[in-house]
């Protein structure tokens, strides 16, 4: 990790790439080109280009139906698409097979199965079949990992159906920072989650991308949350019709005819 | 195997381990039970207890495809015809025309009547007909030599993909986040299930063999904590039922493999209220 690393939230990097500096947060993390998603019933995508930096909290924005959800698929690589994303690691290397970490919306599971949290994090860790038992050394791991996403460590032993809302975010975010990825998504994390525990989640990713420097791509309704918390924004609508630093994009004419924002007043944002 | 059975005779002095054909299917019952045991965890958590129904199914047209080929050991036409089965199934599914239950029902009724009528066609269905209900007590000392190899094979494969089975079943989009593909992932369980199915359907049944695989993971179900507890309990409760089925219907004369089912409905009965009262208890 680069310690010369200096810039926050918002900083624009690409003066000082100029300039020679080389910390983390000038270089390109995600690069997508060209990308289309075709289904059945036509297109999904199209021409999608956007490069996201590491240490960079890009917020996707669109109304229903634009192809956020459809974008971290591809992302994922659970849909075939044309075009090409590369990835790159912060040491400027190609990463061909990507860590991805994938909070996703509302997880869909079967909240009756007796696998506990602790059954779910040591199976992502270690090869050591859970059935057998959890080793005490993945144990004290997964423990580490659910404090390193803010949730306490005795949830180890609850069943992963029994936990609240907040709980299972956090858990899931726990999950998705091992092995730390070159990329965390963010699909609207906080739809099951009470205001406080938002904002709670909201800092928890910032500290983690200022700590780490991993690029992150947050898929958001909120946008009060987008303003707060992203540094750079893109509006979707089957392509990208608009990508930029937060409070140019949602100034922007286009963010406001798709959600239907009133006209901002003189001297306002 | 005379070390075994002087084994048995040494810890099981009793009248039903007198007889060889009792003592071959008292051991083929420990080896067969925790393998239904253990691959049930998963089917139930992948909630495909109707597609290892249809596996179970196609074992009939498997038996019809070997009659009609003129071969002796009907094995390999009903493994060969499970395995495309099953990836038939699993392919059509995945094309997301129709709902995965509706498409396994097709499959299924398919399996079971083209069995049937290519088995009636060839000489009369009766002669099969004990495929339907299975008989334990048929088993062979090679052919318990037969499952211990599966038993071992299956542990290994239940020791080497257990976790990303795990993972896969939670939610594909997670999986695949960890560069786990769901879909491959899938193929090398319902292999594992068909070679599960086709092997053990002669002593147990096309009727009831996906009773034993259910069973006693559902019971497991309703008393298990976590994935250790829930494995330990399938296994212990398919090993109970089991020995309990076969030594009981060996004394009331009936069926083996029915009379193992109906102890295993009981033992999920019994957890069931043993489940809801701690349920209650608990959210008291």
């Amino acid at each position: 990790m680069n310690e010369q690393h200096q810039h926050v939230c918002g900083a624009d990097c690409s003066n000082c790439a100029e300039a020679g500096c080389n910390c983390v947060d000038c270089q390109c993390s995600v690069r997508i080109r060209n990308l289309g998603v075709r289904k059945k019933d036509g297109v999904i995508l199209h021409d999608v280009n956007l490069d996201v930096r590491h240490g960079e909290i890009m917020a996707l924005i669109g109304r229903n139906g634009a192809g956020k959800t459809t974008l971290l698929k591809a992302l994922l690589g659970r849909i075939p698409y044309t075009g090409e994303i590369q990835f790159t690691s912060h040491k400027g290397e190609r990463v061909e097979k990507p860590k991805i970490g994938y909070v996703p919306q509302n997880l869909v599971f079967d909240h009756s199965s007796p696998m506990t949290v602790g059954d779910m994090l040591c199976a992502n860790l270690s090869p050591f079949p859970v059935w057998l038992g959890r080793k005490k050394a993945a144990r004290d791991r997964a423990a580490a990992m659910l404090e390193r996403a803010g949730a306490r460590p005795e949830l180890l032993g609850k069943k992963l159906g029994s936990l609240s809302g907040g709980e299972l975010q956090r858990v899931l975010l726990a999950f998705a920072l091992e092995p730390m990825p070159d990329l965390l998504l963010l699909d609207e994390p906080v739809s099951a989650v009470d205001r406080r525990g938002i904002e709670v989640f909201y800092e928890l990713v910032c500290s983690l991308r200022a700590r780490y420097h991993m690029p992150v791509i947050l898929v958001s309704h909120d946008l009060s949350h987008v303003r707060q918390y992203a540094t750079s924004a893109a509006l979707l609508d089957r392509t990208v019709l608009l990508s930029g630093e937060v409070s140019e994009v949602m100034a922007s004419r286009e963010v406001r005819e798709t959600f239907g924002l009133p006209e901002p007043e003189k001297g306002g944002r | 195997m005379d070390v075994l059975y002087s084994l048995i005779d040494t810890l099981l002095p009793f009248e039903w381990t007198e007889f060889h054909f009792m003592k071959n299917a008292f051991l083929a019952v420990l080896l067969i039970t925790p393998l239904f045991g253990l691959v049930g965890t998963m089917i139930v958590n992948n909630r495909m207890s109707f597609f290892s129904d249809a596996l179970g199914h196609s074992a009939l047209t498997g038996i019809a495809i070997g009659v009609l080929m003129g071969v002796d050991n009907y094995l390999l036409s009903m493994l060969g015809f499970a395995l495309i089965f099953a990836v038939g199934i699993s392919a059509v599914i995945g094309s997301g025309v129709s709902s995965a239950d509706t498409i396994i029902g097709v499959f299924s009724s398919t399996g079971l009547a083209l069995g049937v009528v290519l088995l009636s066609a060839s000489g009369g269905f009766a002669k099969y007909s004990g495929y339907l209900i299975g008989d334990i007590l048929t088993v062979q000392p090679e052919e318990i030599a037969l499952l211990a190899g599966i038993l071992v094979a299956v542990l290994l494969v239940w020791g080497l993909f257990f976790n990303r089975f795990l993972l896969a079943s939670i939610n594909g989009d997670l999986a695949a986040s960890k560069n786990i593909r769901e879909g491959a992932v899938q193929k090398v369980f319902v292999i594992l299930v068909a070679v599960l199915v086709t092997v053990s359907i002669k002593w147990v049944g096309v009727l009831i063999i996906n009773s034993l695989l259910v069973l006693p993971a559902a019971s497991a179900r309703n008393v298990a904590r976590s994935m250790r507890s829930y494995h330990g309990w399938s296994v212990a409760i398919s090993m109970f039922s089991g020995v309990c089925g076969l030594i009981l219907s060996y004394y009331l004369g009936t069926a083996a493999g029915g009379t193992i089912v109906l102890v295993a409905a009981v033992v999920f009965a019994l957890t069931f209220l043993l489940g809801f009262v701690s349920g209650r208890r608990r959210a008291a």
